[in-house]
């Protein structure tokens, strides 16, 4: 029978460094993801993953079930990721007083999508799709986009969210709400029903215009 | 007319922290049935239902990435570098070492400032009035023990045969007109 969250990071506590690799196994890849979403940048994200599962392992003897493991996890990785959001905010800040930079958007290495195959056109559609998603999520408030991360992507319920994010039930869901309605609203060639996803402006280096 | 209306609009407002658990399938049967209800009338809020599920799917669309190869050895990495860290807290006591210490320093501070002499001088003279008080009343007690020990004097009852009698219990003629 699978042992649960709880109960690998009970086996964490009593010394078995075997639990803590299955816990690292179980939730390198969607804390990288939500990570990555979060900050837009990859090597980042997987310093902050490794920062987070760092302060878990480092926390294991103090460690006591008072809540889901996941939700004690996320609101590590929240909280690094906020701080690391505003900490590069000011670096920028900072930055362009001094001279005149890139937003830095250009920078991000470009998205790797799965290999099915698709045409080079479809290939194209489907990178700049991606991307405008990618920019839509990060041009919300930061705890917009937690809770959008957690809400769509990691489908933790609201009452873990609403933990995470330290606020009620009640103001997650209306933080959900006006999360979702911005995304709708910029992401509008993508959802409209009457516009057609060729309708996507690109310029040429295909990313959206 | 405008009552209608309002109320109409005042249902969407609600309906604001209902629809994203409504189309996430988490909403409970009675919030269920009042968003269906509302979007059957509402065509705008149909419409934006309609758009929040093509939202959803089009950001199902974003791609996972992976880890990269090296991102278990460097968290490993990371991890044995921390023993030297921890080192540092094996030398803190336990809580319930730090407790014990913090109590007992409490009570033995406590129990030194009661046995300690009332240092104010005001205080101190009142407390020696307050004891000659107490030690004349004592003294006086001592002196009368002689008539309290005297057999005739305690014994004496004829002045108690002096004393008006009681007044009569009532009769239960009296308690049955009062009823």
């Amino acid at each position: 029978m699978a042992r649960t969250d709880v109960q690998l990071m009970l086996d964490v506590k009593a010394g078995d460094e075997q639990s803590f690799e299955l816990l690292l196994r179980k939730y390198r890849t969607p804390l990288v993801n939500f990570l990555y979403r979060m900050v837009r940048d990859t090597a980042i994200a997987e310093d902050l993953a490794q920062e987070v599962f760092l302060r878990v392992y480092r926390a294991r003897q103090q460690y006591a079930p008072s809540a889901k493991f996941t939700t004690w996890m996320f609101r590590i990785a929240t909280n690094l990721a906020l701080n690391s959001v505003r900490d590069n905010r000011r670096r920028k800040m900072e930055i362009s007083m001094d001279q005149s930079v890139d937003t830095g958007e250009d920078e991000q290495k470009p998205l790797e999508v799965p290999d099915r195959a698709p045409s080079v056109e479809q290939e194209l559609v489907a990178r700049c799709r991606a991307d405008m998603i990618l920019k839509a999520i990060h041009s919300l408030p930061e705890k917009q986009r937690a809770a959008v991360l957690l809400h769509k992507y990691q489908e933790l319920d609201y009452d873990e969210i609403a933990r995470v994010l330290e606020c009620s039930e009640s103001a997650l869901k209306s933080l959900l709400f006006r999360a979702y309605e911005s995304l709708r609203v910029e992401l509008a060639p993508l959802v409209s029903p009457t516009v057609r996803v060729d309708r996507v402006p690109v310029d040429r280096s295909g990313q959206p215009a | 007319m405008f009552g209608k209306e309002k109320s109409s609009l005042k249902q969407c407002a609600a309906l604001e922290n209902k629809l994203v658990e409504y189309l996430d399938g988490r909403a409970r049967t009675a919030e269920r049935h009042a968003v269906e209800e509302h979007l059957s009338g509402c065509a705008a809020c149909r419409l934006r239902a309609e758009e929040f599920r093509a939202l959803w799917s089009a950001l199902d669309e974003l791609p996972a990435i992976s880890p990269s190869t090296a991102f278990d050895a460097s968290l490993r990495a990371r991890i044995d570098a921390e023993p030297a860290r921890r080192s540092f807290w094996q030398w803190m006591p336990s809580p319930r070492l730090v407790f014990a210490v913090t109590s007992l320093v409490v009570m033995s501070v406590w129990l030194s400032s009661m046995q300690r002499p009332a240092e104010n001088p005001s205080a101190a003279k009142q407390a020696t009035q307050e004891s000659q008080v107490s030690a004349e009343s004592d003294f006086g007690m001592i002196r009368d023990l002689p008539v309290l020990e005297n057999f005739d004097v305690v014994s004496k009852f004829d002045a108690l045969s002096e004393l008006p009698a009681p007044p009569a219990a009532p009769t239960p003629e009296v308690t049955k007109e009062t009823r």
